[in-house]
């Protein structure tokens, strides 16, 4: 019973963060940053919760949080272009961190760039046109830096915070 | 334990190196073209009309949700439109071939084509 509240409680800690993080986010841009491009904060939620907790409990908390973004900032396509991104970010993330290779910035960069390609592909489906294939290379630079930072961040607060 | 942390690092660099380098691979792959003659606008997919980048004008596309695409000396740009990011006003003006403007929530793609632009507009 201790248990379950107490996973219960977490889940909710967590989601309730990564909902903070996505309007953060909306609300302070980035300065500067070329169109489309977003440091991804939530990301960091699903980090901690895939190295603290498990894939399963990051794939929940991920897919609660992108449904209740869409609901309150945006659309059916966002909702499409958000679980596609962040499907595939937390698989290549998962499969990553299971090698043992890379560190969590490794696995987070690989989360970043999952996230963009995967957007972009349903994005392809959605126009019905590969030509979007020109905004590529920008997406995988920022994917690489976003994630970046986000693992840099994410491996201070899976050292440091306690759940 | 130091020794597997310095793998790890090194292997985090290596796929860091390899997207970037992707990356500028593609990008010299897919690099505009010279000056385009047209704005190509399709929505969903399908292309809904076609402007000249030579004649000024400006056009709203879509009534409930619109956005309204300026052709001005030789580019085209998105000035206005309700969707809720307006990525698509950031990222104008266009003017060179195979540039693109998106704007994903209306599913508008508006991309410069090549070619001569004579004769009449082919509006349709």
């Amino acid at each position: 019973m201790e248990k379950k509240s107490g996973r219960a409680a977490r889940y909710a800690l967590l989601t309730a963060l990564a909902l903070v993080l996505s309007w953060l986010e909306a609300a302070l841009p980035l300065p500067a940053a070329p169109p489309g491009v977003k440091l991804g904060l939530a990301n960091l939620t699903a980090v901690f919760a895939l190295y603290r907790l498990s894939l399963r409990d990051a794939a929940s908390i991920s897919l609660t949080r992108v449904l209740l973004v869409s609901l309150t900032f945006g659309n059916a396509y966002s909702l499409a272009y958000s679980l596609a991104g962040g499907a595939l970010s937390l698989a290549v993330m998962a499969l990553l961190k299971k090698t043992g290779k890379f560190s969590i910035v490794g696995v987070s960069v690989a989360g970043g760039v999952g996230h963009n390609v995967g957007q972009i592909l349903v994005a392809m489906g959605v126009l019905g046109t590969a030509r979007l294939a020109w905004y590529l290379p920008a997406l995988l630079v920022s994917g690489v830096l976003a994630g970046a930072a986000i693992g840099a961040a994410g491996g201070l607060v899976v050292r440091r915070v306690r759940l | 334990m130091q020794k597997d942390r310095k793998k790890a690092a090194l292997h985090d660099l290596l796929l860091a190196a390899g997207v970037l380098l992707a990356a500028g691979v593609l990008s010299l792959l897919l690099r505009p073209g010279g000056g385009g003659a047209w704005a190509v606008v399709s929505v969903d997919g399908q292309e809904i009309a076609r402007y000249r980048l030579d004649q000024d004008r400006e056009e709203t596309i879509g009534q409930g949700d619109y956005n309204i695409l300026r052709i001005e000396n030789g580019a085209a740009a998105v000035t206005e439109a309700n969707c809720g990011d307006r990525t698509c006003v950031v990222m104008g003006p266009i003017s060179r071939e195979g540039e693109t403007i998106v704007c994903l929530p209306h599913r508008l793609l508006i991309r410069v084509e090549g070619g001569e632009a004579s004769g009449v507009d082919a509006v349709s």
